[in-house]
């Protein structure tokens, strides 16, 4: 029976160290992600949906703390997905009341990861849960899977460069649950040019993909509100 | 001799009030047309993507620029133009039927099929000047008074959006497909003129013929779609879309999904409908010349 009282004992204090180690990372990677006030960066958007046929967009990305993010084809036609506000990991790191909680370990890309599952406190948050992959080592997100109350359930896996310092990628692959597009024959009058129809209901692969890949970052140089509007 | 008889048909041509009558209603339409988004056009674009509006911005104001006016022009009148082009084209033989100058241009040595043929290439000639007219009122106009960007295009299942530099050579080609296509229309009706003495049947029958194969063509039903549909020249009128269908990186690799500048989807079939729609011209106007060269002219 002492036996027994000593091993769950033993087994708490560890889960409590453990528990003690993610918040440390978490507020680690906390703390380097909110070196950035704002950025500016220039961007190569590739967009991968069912139903969407867009070229290769140049893009520019703008920031500014604490969870303002805009991303505008300033030159063209794009279709954003409005979830894209959490291809900046400051908009999940910058939540004031958090639980953490750990979540495993993995291998992404040859990098041991530690996997933390966030939790909001408050009910006026966007974000219902997020799991994040942290690099340990590195004090970088790789990768985050985050649900939220407006926009769905959205994957982000990302690749660091010359400003990881920052906690800023140079590539992010972005994945969000997709819908289904349809017009009436009637209003569209359709040349049938004998290509196969990319009919949304009966695909296999419904989600969709955004891949931005950055350069040219201007970091903490101050970013205008107008071009949030 | 050709040529002459040429400039004769095309100053005929001009001289006759509802030839600008075209004209005239073209413009009016597509002011009509340009108004109407100028002043609601948000609501417009909005509605092709509200099922969308959940998961992406919609930029609407680049969306609505001047390439996509003229699209959306040239959608909604190239289904009602052939009206117009039956209007000249099907008085062609019938009103100098029934004027009585038929006879006399008979009596000249010129033989029948030339007249035919004259009169097709001035049907032909007033096609691409009115073509032309939508150009300039479509296309030029509408790029002054909503700006140029990328142009998109909203298919049955998906959405296009071609780069602002891909665009223009797109038009070019779309312009002569639908001079194409519109050269059918005058071949049908010039091809009921010959079997008429008055000037309405040929337009009326024309138009209607017209009107009949857009609803089977709009028609869903497999009936028509296996059968009928594939070969209606309204069907393969559209083919001047496919230069606006461009060809895109297959869904997996390094640019996966992305449109590839300066592509078309699917050339061979449009080069399969522009077949189709000479296929047409030729039948129309073979029955024209040899209904034309056996026609009694003295009764």
């Amino acid at each position: 029976m002492k036996i027994l009282v000593v091993a769950i004992l033993l087994l708490n204090l560890n889960l409590v160290n453990a528990q003690t180690d993610v918040e440390e990372l978490v507020k680690k990677v906390k703390a380097k992600y909110e070196k950035v006030i704002d950025y500016e960066a220039s961007g190569k958007m590739k967009t991968n949906v069912l139903f969407i046929k867009v070229p290769i967009a140049n893009v520019k990305i703008y920031y500014k703390k604490p969870n303002k993010l805009k991303i505008k084809n300033e030159n063209g036609v794009s279709f954003i997905p409005k979830g894209t506000i959490n291809v900046n990991m400051n908009n999940v790191l910058s939540m004031k009341n958090y639980q953490v909680i750990e979540a495993g370990s993995e291998v992404i890309d040859g990098t041991p990861v530690t996997i933390v599952k966030i939790l909001p406190e408050e009910d006026t948050e966007d974000v219902v849960l997020s799991k994040l992959y942290i690099d340990t080592k590195n004090l970088l997100v790789l990768k985050s899977i985050t649900t939220t109350k407006e926009n769905g359930t959205y994957e982000i896996s990302m690749q660091y460069g010359e400003h990881s310092d920052y906690g800023l990628p140079k590539k992010v692959k972005f994945s969000f649950n997709a819908k289904g597009y349809k017009l009436p024959k009637g209003i569209t009058f359709d040349y049938d040019n004998g290509a196969a129809k990319s009919d949304f209901d009966k695909a296999e692969n419904k989600k969709g993909k955004v891949e931005i890949t950055y350069s040219a970052y201007s970091i903490n140089k101050g970013v205008k509100d107008e071009v949030f509007k | 001799m050709f040529f002459t008889l040429l400039k004769i048909e095309l100053f005929k041509i001009s001289k006759r009030p509802r030839t600008y009558i075209a004209f005239g209603a073209l413009a009016v339409l597509i002011f009509l047309i340009q108004l109407a988004l100028k002043a609601n056009g948000d609501e417009f674009v909005g509605l092709l993507l509200s099922a969308q509006e959940d998961t992406f911005e919609i930029p609407r104001k680049e969306m609505l620029n001047g390439y996509f006016v003229c699209f959306f022009v040239l959608n909604m009148l190239l289904i009602h133009i052939p009206l117009l082009v039956a209007l000249i084209a099907g008085d062609q033989i019938s009103g100098e039927a029934g004027m009585g100058t038929l006879r006399f241009m008979i009596g000249k040595p010129i033989s029948r099929t030339q007249i035919i043929l004259a009169k097709y290439c001035a049907s032909v000639i007033y096609i691409v000047l009115m073509l032309f007219w939508m150009a300039i009122l479509g296309l030029f106009l509408s790029n002054i008074l909503f700006g140029t960007s990328d142009l998109f295009i909203g298919r049955q299942f998906d959405v296009i959006v071609l780069e602002a530099s891909d665009i223009m050579w797109r038009y070019l080609l779309a312009f002569l497909f639908a001079t194409l296509g519109l050269s059918v229309i005058a071949a049908l009706a010039i091809m009921f003129s010959v079997f008429s003495d008055n000037s309405i049947g040929p337009i009326v029958t024309a138009t209607t013929v017209v009107i009949v194969c857009t609803i089977i063509q709009q028609l869903t039903v497999p009936l028509f779609e296996n059968t009928i549909t594939p070969w209606l020249f309204t069907t393969h009128m559209l083919g001047w879309k496919g230069f606006f269908y461009p060809e895109t990186y297959q869904m997996v690799g390094e640019n996966s999904g992305a449109v590839i500048k300066g592509s078309i989807e699917n050339i061979s079939a449009i080069y399969k409908s522009s077949a189709i729609l000479f296929g047409y011209i030729l039948l129309f106007l073979g029955i024209a010349i040899w209904q034309f060269r056996k026609k009694d002219i003295l009764t």
